[in-house]
Formats: structure tokens, sequence, C-alpha cells
């Protein structure tokens, strides 16, 4: 443990240093720096390191705390999402050399449609810009093979978002070495909701399509095998296939940022046993020291896990 | 004269009380009132809360409304109050007591923070007590936690309705002995009329199972005719859940010992926008100043629901 705590400190420094520099220079010119290579080598020591024990599968993020970040460094509130941008490319940068196969984020919540016209409106520029930014061939969803999904109820977003997503969706359907579901205009409620909308419409197309047969009410078993269970029902499975979140597995670690300790109506059914994790850092000013520490704690808590299987 | 006496007697007792070496009248076979005087000699108020009566029973035995504890504010105590009292196990193995000990003594520390809930004015708290993924701990374990609810259920009776606490449970009390699920049932007629705070406890109860059974209902309805599909909304969804024994199905709050920073399949829909506070403390050493400190937190988030204030 001592030894990792003093690769974690090293690589701490370097790392502090290239964000600073990140966040003054272009993307493409920092990539090639020697900061930027130096951390990079860090990064990937530290990386080793830590997966010599379990990493999680599925990371979640709330990315909260933009505004304040803007009030906080006298910057437009505007600014202070762009920064949340770039600290996203970072963190799912960590991820992807971590080999997190599923990262989600909570993009844009349907309560945040409450907020001021021109925030909402200004968010939606914006999401429309960096998902475009995403079909690029050097963005880093190519860069890493990531396939992206977007979650949530896109027929409240403007056309223009719903077709860059669309767009987005089609574009990296190939990708197959990570997913990256980006939440938007969801809430978990809305999700849970559609689902038994959905698993009701399909029973009631069942029971209609059975109706026409004669046999709507049970009392003939059309299928003819026998099955005595009460195939009308919902079950567990009904809902989860209909889910806007189907295409990953429940949450590890839902991070939170800005010390704000709740769900907001986040992934509520798939977090149910995932750990909770609520740093009080702005969102823009995430970094590798809140990864690392998300990881080092799972890690403990399966060694827990474990531990408690084995002894039941 | 007798008032004063009462009261400096039940602090003297509250002073030498050590809460952290609650260990089990019942396990060592006593009742857990062998630490407490008996309750017509203290009055209304029992030992625990001495030090904060600061107001006298009226004439026939109810409480008349307790000040707040220091710098909490009546409008902004929570409506809704869950707790999921984790860690009794831990708490004594650290004894180096079995975890029958630890049952006990949360069993103790339940009681006390049902009672300031009433207190306190709190409208709703609902108590994590056991989960359906408990059923698969040791059968020894098991049969004592059946057997110490049902124990609870019929030593506090009195005290509930002396308080003005309703009883109820969410949760698949089907899986219980019959014998708790009389024990249940008669403590839930009983105590049906009281009005100071309605207490759930949640028993075999699983946040999933819960969302399940609301769509499963729902869909019957649907079958039937009583609804089309594209009329299920949110708030059909939330009238079904198990949470429909109470007006405030939502929790403002909640509460979680022990250290572990997870919801574990508690109240899924219900937790959507509280706030949580995760706090070191074994659920047996969770007392007033640990409570205090939980609300005083609450009370100084700012609660925002998405929107900007």
């Amino acid at each position: 443990m001592s030894a990792l705590q003093i690769d974690i400190s090293w690589s701490f420094s370097l790392e502090v240093t290239a964000i600073q520099a990140y966040r003054t220079m272009d993307n493409k010119q920092n990539r090639n720096s020697i900061t930027s290579n130096l951390g990079h080598i860090a990064r990937r020591c530290l990386f080793g390191i830590l997966s010599m024990g379990p990493i999680p599968d599925h990371i979640a993020f709330i990315m909260d705390g933009n505004r304040r970040y803007s009030k906080k460094y006298n910057m437009d509130e505007g600014a202070g999402h762009k920064s949340g941008f770039i600290a996203l490319t970072t963190m799912l940068r960590y991820c992807y050399e971590l080999e997190v196969k599923y990262i989600t984020v909570y993009a844009f919540s349907i309560d945040n449609f409450k907020r001021r016209p021109e925030e909402v409106n200004f968010l939606m520029e914006l999401m429309r810009e960096k998902i475009e930014g995403l079909i690029e061939e050097d963005s880093i969803i190519n860069q890493y093979g990531v396939r992206v999904h977007f979650a949530g109820d896109l027929k409240l977003l403007d056309e223009s978002v719903r077709l860059a997503a669309e767009k987005a969706m089609a574009a990296s359907a190939c990708n197959s070495k990570a997913v990256l579901s980006i939440c938007i205009a969801y809430t978990s409620t809305n999700e849970i909701m559609n689902a038994v909308q959905q698993s009701c419409e399909e029973n009631w197309d069942e029971l209609r399509i059975l109706d026409s047969c004669g046999a709507a009410y049970g009392l003939t078993d059309y299928s003819g095998n026998g099955d005595t269970k009460d195939r009308k029902s919902i079950v567990v499975t009904d809902i989860e296939k209909h889910m806007y979140m189907k295409v990953a597995p429940n949450p590890d670690i839902v991070v939170r940022t800005s010390g704000e300790n709740r769900m907001s109506n986040f992934l509520l059914w798939q977090s149910a046993y995932s750990i909770l994790y609520s740093p009080s850092v702005l969102w823009p000013e995430i970094g590798l020291r809140h990864l690392v520490w998300a990881v080092l704690n799972f890690q403990r808590n399966e060694f827990f896990v474990q531990k408690k299987k084995k002894q039941h | 004269m007798m008032k004063i006496s009462r009261t400096l007697l039940s602090r003297a007792v509250a002073l030498s009380l050590n809460r952290s070496t609650k260990l089990s009248p019942y396990y060592l076979n006593h009742t857990h009132n062998q630490y407490l005087l008996p309750n017509n000699l203290l009055g209304p108020s029992s030992c625990f809360w001495a030090h904060h009566s600061t107001t006298s029973a009226n004439a026939d035995g109810n409480l008349d409304k307790l000040p707040l504890p220091a710098n909490l504010r009546h409008e902004l105590m929570p409506r809704h109050v869950a707790l999921i009292l984790d860690g009794n196990s831990r708490w004594a193995a650290k004894r180096g007591h079995g975890p029958e000990v630890g049952h006990d003594a949360g069993a103790i520390a339940l009681i006390e923070v049902m009672g300031l809930c009433a207190k306190w004015g709190i409208p709703v708290a609902t108590f994590f007590l056991f989960s359906t993924e408990d059923w698969r701990r040791p059968k020894q374990e098991v049969d004592f936690l059946m057997l110490r609810f049902k124990k609870l259920l019929e030593d506090e009776l009195e005290n509930f309705n002396r308080q003005g606490i309703k009883i109820s449970t969410i949760g698949d009390t089907s899986l219980l002995p019959i014998s708790i699920q009389e024990v249940l049932e008669h403590t839930k007629e009983a105590t049906k009329d009281n009005t100071k705070t309605q207490v759930i406890f949640a028993v075999s109860y699983s946040g999933k199972k819960d969302i399940v059974q609301a769509c499963q209902n729902i869909s019957k309805k649907v079958r039937n005719g009583v609804i089309e599909p594209n009329e299920v909304t949110e708030n059909v969804i939330e009238r079904e859940l198990e949470t429909k024994v109470t007006s405030i199905p939502s929790a403002d709050l909640l509460i979680r010992t022990s250290g572990e920073l997870r919801i574990s399949n508690f109240l899924l829909w219900q937790l959507a926008y509280s706030e949580l506070y995760f706090c070191q403390t074994f659920w047996p050493d969770f007392g007033e100043s640990q409570f205090i400190e939980a609300l005083q937190c609450f009370q100084k988030r700012g609660r925002r629901f998405g929107k900007r204030i």
C-alpha cells in the first residue's frame, strides 16, 4: 500500500500540472506536449497497479457543479458548462485507459427543463455541438472504440439535438470496446414509467391477438403447451428489457461531484447496490485522484463482499 | 414538587446509563425495562429523554409539544425520514459478542429513535428492519431477529399508544412466521388511530420488488380496461407502491449508519430526491445526538429538484 501511495502522489503532481495546462490549451496541441506524455506514462503505471485488483465494469457520473465553478472563477455561466465538458472528456479518457467498459453520464435531466429558458437553450446548443463533435474521426469515441447510446425521452429534445444524437448512435454502432451512455432528457422514474407502459402495451397486444382467437381470458391455453404460470403479469425481466439503460449492466459506482448527496432521480433502479461516492470537488475540477479513490473504495468493498460470501 | 423530583430522578438515571455498553437485557433473559424505572413512577418521559423534558405532561398523560433541540428549525424538519439500521453485527463483534447481542442493542436504539420522531413531530419514519436478502443469513440469526421483533411489538405496544405512534409495514410479511404476522396485525390495528407519527417497518422488503408489484397491479388494471397503457403516469405508479400506506411516500432524508455508502435495495423510487446522510456510527450507538446531527446537516442542504434557486 505504501508503494501505491508513492506512485499516486508522484503521478498526482504531474497530473495536476497536465490538467492546468489542459484547461488553457487546445486539445490537439496539448496531446503532443511533453507534460502530457509524461502524465500519460505515469497514469499507465498507476493503472497497471490498480488493475491487479478488480476494476469496476460500470461507473456512472452525476456532473454537478458547473455553475458554481463559473461563479467561483468569475466566468460566464456558459463557460462553466464548457469547462464541464472538458472535464468529461478527461474523465472518459482516464476511464477508458483503465478499461472501464461502461460509463454513464447524467447530462440533462427532465427536471432541468424547469430552468430559465436562456440556460436551457444554451445547454441544448452546447449538447448539439458536442454530440456532433463525437462523430468526428479523431474524437475520443473513435479513438477508444466506444459505442454511444443516448438514454432518455428523446422526444422532449429539440429536433436538432435529437437528430444529432441519432446520427451519433448510428455512426458509433459498430464500435464494441466500450459503451458510453449519455442520459439526456432522462429521469429514472420516467424510465420506469416508460418501461411499464411498453410492457403493458406488449401484454395488451398479446391479449388482443388471443382475444381474436377466443383465448383472451385464460380459459383456453392457446399455445397448448400446458404452461399454467400466469404469463400475462409483468415480471422483472419485462421491465428491464424496456429500460433505456438496458445496454449496460448495473453501475458499480455512482459518482456525484460538488458534495451534494442525493440521487436526483438518476438510475434509481440500477443503483440499488452501487457504491455512492460524493467528493466535494466541483465537476469541472474533478481529476485522476478522485477516480483512483473511487476505484480503491470499490476494490476494498469487493474484498469484504467476497469475504462475506465465503462466510455464508 | 413531585414533578421536579421526578425530573431530577430521571436525569440521574439518564446520566448513569452508558449507551456504548448497551448489552442485551433480552439476551440475558431480562426484559429491556431492567434499565428503566417503571413508567408510572417516571411519568410519560422515559429516562432517555429526561435531560430534554422542559414541559410537563397534562392531566390525561399526553405530552405537550416539546421544543426542538438546539439549532433545529420547525419549518425545515423533514416530513419523512428513512433509516437503514446497519452495523449491529459489527458493533457486537467489536465487543467480542455474537450478532444477536448487536441486534438486541439495535432494538433498544430503534425504540429510542421512534420516540424521538414522535417527540419532534416527524410525520413519517421508515425503518429498514429486514430486507429480502437478509433471509440468506444464518438460520439462528434470522430466528433470533424474528423473536426479537415479536418481543419489541408485544412489549412496546403500550408505549406506542402513549407516544402516539401509528405502526405500518411494507414488504412481504407473508414470509414471516405466522405468530409474528398475527402480532403485527394486532399492533397495526391497536395503533391505527394514533396521529403523532407514523412509523413504517420495512420487513422482508425489496425496493425493486415494490416497483414490480406496483407495475403488476397496473398491468392488471390495463388488462381489465380500467386504464389505457398511455394513461400510466409516474403518479399512477407511485400510488401503487407499498408506501401507499402513508400520504408522504417520498423520503426527504435517508440516514444509513455504519459507514456503508449504498442504498441496498431500500426505497428506490421513493428516494429519488432524498438527501442521503451516511454516518460512521453503528446502529446500536445511534441516539439523540447523532439524530440531531443528521437533521442539522439536512437543514443546511439546498434542495433544488433540478431547478436553480
